[in-house]
């Protein structure tokens, strides 16, 4: 090791790769992140109504992708569940509906905890001035709740950031995927993979700056 | 105190209320007309604050039927046919909580607003005008901009009240709108209400203030093991008892 010689410069020759790789991640992430958000949503609702089996569906939903590894879910989405079916899928689709399906599982608990939290009070005060339901989940209920959930909810997102890198397994090209192909060109593991660390590490550091400070803004607005 | 139908406002028959094998109210009659004040007393347990919280469908009742102005109040948040809507309801009968349940994240003008803006579909200005002067009412006309979390107690239930009046409602219920106040700052909440009386508003209260209930009711109720054990005047009910466990509850208050 002490003779090591590193060479950077050959990993560097291939910034195209890394830099598409950086760009499907961020793809990936922020479109799962989306599509979490429309589905955890839509599950949270499920769950708070009053309707037994819509609440029963949402349930076993979310316990289905909250017990199972991500990595679990992505095999068996590309390599099973065409079989199913009876057809295939693409990679990209496979990839992008699992962690989607993954994170929004979080989500909808993040949500639906964020609501239940919000004291009875809140909502008898609301219906005291003859405000619908409805009414007083969108002006009372949420923007109290929002507050609660957002920590938590930027957590869960940073997490899915780094979760992204398991689409590489089904050789989705993101920065996790690209730095084994650098790798395989330049027979440089070392370098190859200490560019994608720090290229991670790079891409998420703002963010968890910008958790820090809106954990900062709201306990200094409570 | 006799009451026709004609000024009848708000009247509960037959009130029962069980959460699971326990009943609370056990078939309750009350009518309140225009302009009375009746103070809801009793150990308790005795059903006072599930009574209070069915006359506004804040709990549903088990069985008999709520009334508002001769109509029957329906189980749909609209009217519906010959029933009225609890929304309808809700709208004209206001509510004071114990534990003020001011909406934390909005000023106080805006928790004053909120009904009428929302609710009624009043022009922002006129009813931020109406809430300034029911603040200046309720004496916190400089507390316009402040958040609850930055008021008194005390200050808290008088935004509340405010934001009750600001529905301009038929009906007033205050449920033990004094119990989670510091002792020194219940004689301010209880001047409000007691102008409110003055000024002919009809309201139902739940209160341990046995002297403020002997000095602003109209008529008080006693409330035991779910059935009104007495009605009648103050001057009756809490002054001069005659029933033993009635003298024994209001023996402990009068200290």
């Amino acid at each position: 090791m002490t003779n090591y010689q590193w060479d950077f410069f050959t990993v560097w020759q291939n910034y195209d790769l890394f830099l598409y790789g950086m760009w499907i991640t961020v793809v990936y992430t922020f479109g799962s992140i989306f599509f979490g958000v429309v589905i955890g949503f839509m599950t949270c609702a499920a769950r708070l109504s009053s309707w037994r089996s819509l609440q029963a569906i949402a349930r076993i939903y979310q316990e289905i992708f909250r017990c199972s590894p991500l990595l679990v879910q992505l095999l068996w989405f590309y390599y099973a569940f065409p079989l199913l079916v009876g057809g295939s899928i693409d990679n990209r689709v496979a990839a992008m509906l699992t962690l989607s399906l993954y994170v929004g599982s979080f989500y909808a608990e993040i949500f639906r905890g964020g609501i239940v939290s919000i004291d009875r009070g809140q909502r008898e005060a609301a219906a005291a001035i003859g405000m619908s339901p409805w009414q007083s989940m969108v002006r009372i209920i949420l923007p109290q709740a929002l507050k609660r959930m957002l920590p938590s909810f930027i957590n869960q997102s940073i997490i899915q950031f780094k979760n992204s890198s398991l689409v590489s397994v089904i050789s989705v090209a993101d920065l996790a995927y690209m730095a084994a192909v650098v790798n395989g060109q330049t027979y440089r593991p070392l370098e190859s993979y200490t560019v994608m660390a720090a290229l991670y590490i790079a891409l998420l550091l703002p963010l968890t700056q910008i958790a820090d400070w809106v954990e900062r803004r709201l306990r200094a607005s409570d | 105190m006799t009451t026709t139908s004609n000024d009848a406002v708000l009247a509960a028959v037959g009130l029962r209320k069980s959460y699971g094998a326990l009943e609370v109210l056990k078939g309750l009659d009350l009518t309140l007309a225009r302009g009375e004040v009746v103070a809801l007393i009793g150990p308790s347990g005795s059903g006072k604050s599930s009574f209070i919280r069915c006359l506004n469908m804040m709990e549903t009742p088990s069985g008999g039927d709520i009334l508002f102005r001769g109509r029957k109040v329906g189980d749909k948040f609209r009217d519906a046919g010959e029933t009225i809507g609890i929304g309808t309801l809700r709208r004209q009968v206001g509510m004071v909580f114990q534990h003020f349940n001011l909406f934390p994240h909005k000023t106080v003008l805006q928790n004053v607003t909120e009904g009428p803006i929302v609710v009624c579909k009043t022009p922002r200005k006129e009813a931020e005008d109406r809430a300034r002067e029911l603040l200046a009412k309720v004496g916190l006309a400089d507390k316009h901009a402040a958040y609850p979390n930055h008021l008194s107690g005390g200050q808290k239930q008088r935004v509340a009240i405010a934001r009750a009046l600001a529905m301009d409602p038929q009906v007033l219920l205050l449920d033990e709108v004094t119990s989670a106040l510091d002792p020194e700052l219940v004689g301010e909440v209880l001047t409000v209400i007691r102008q409110l009386a003055e000024a002919g508003m009809t309201m139902a209260i739940v209160t341990h203030e046995m002297a403020f209930a002997a000095d602003v009711a109209s008529r008080v109720l006693f409330l035991d093991q779910g059935v009104i054990a007495e009605n009648g005047s103050a001057q009756d009910v809490i002054l001069k008892p005659t029933n033993p466990r009635l003298q024994a509850f209001v023996a402990r208050f009068r200290g």
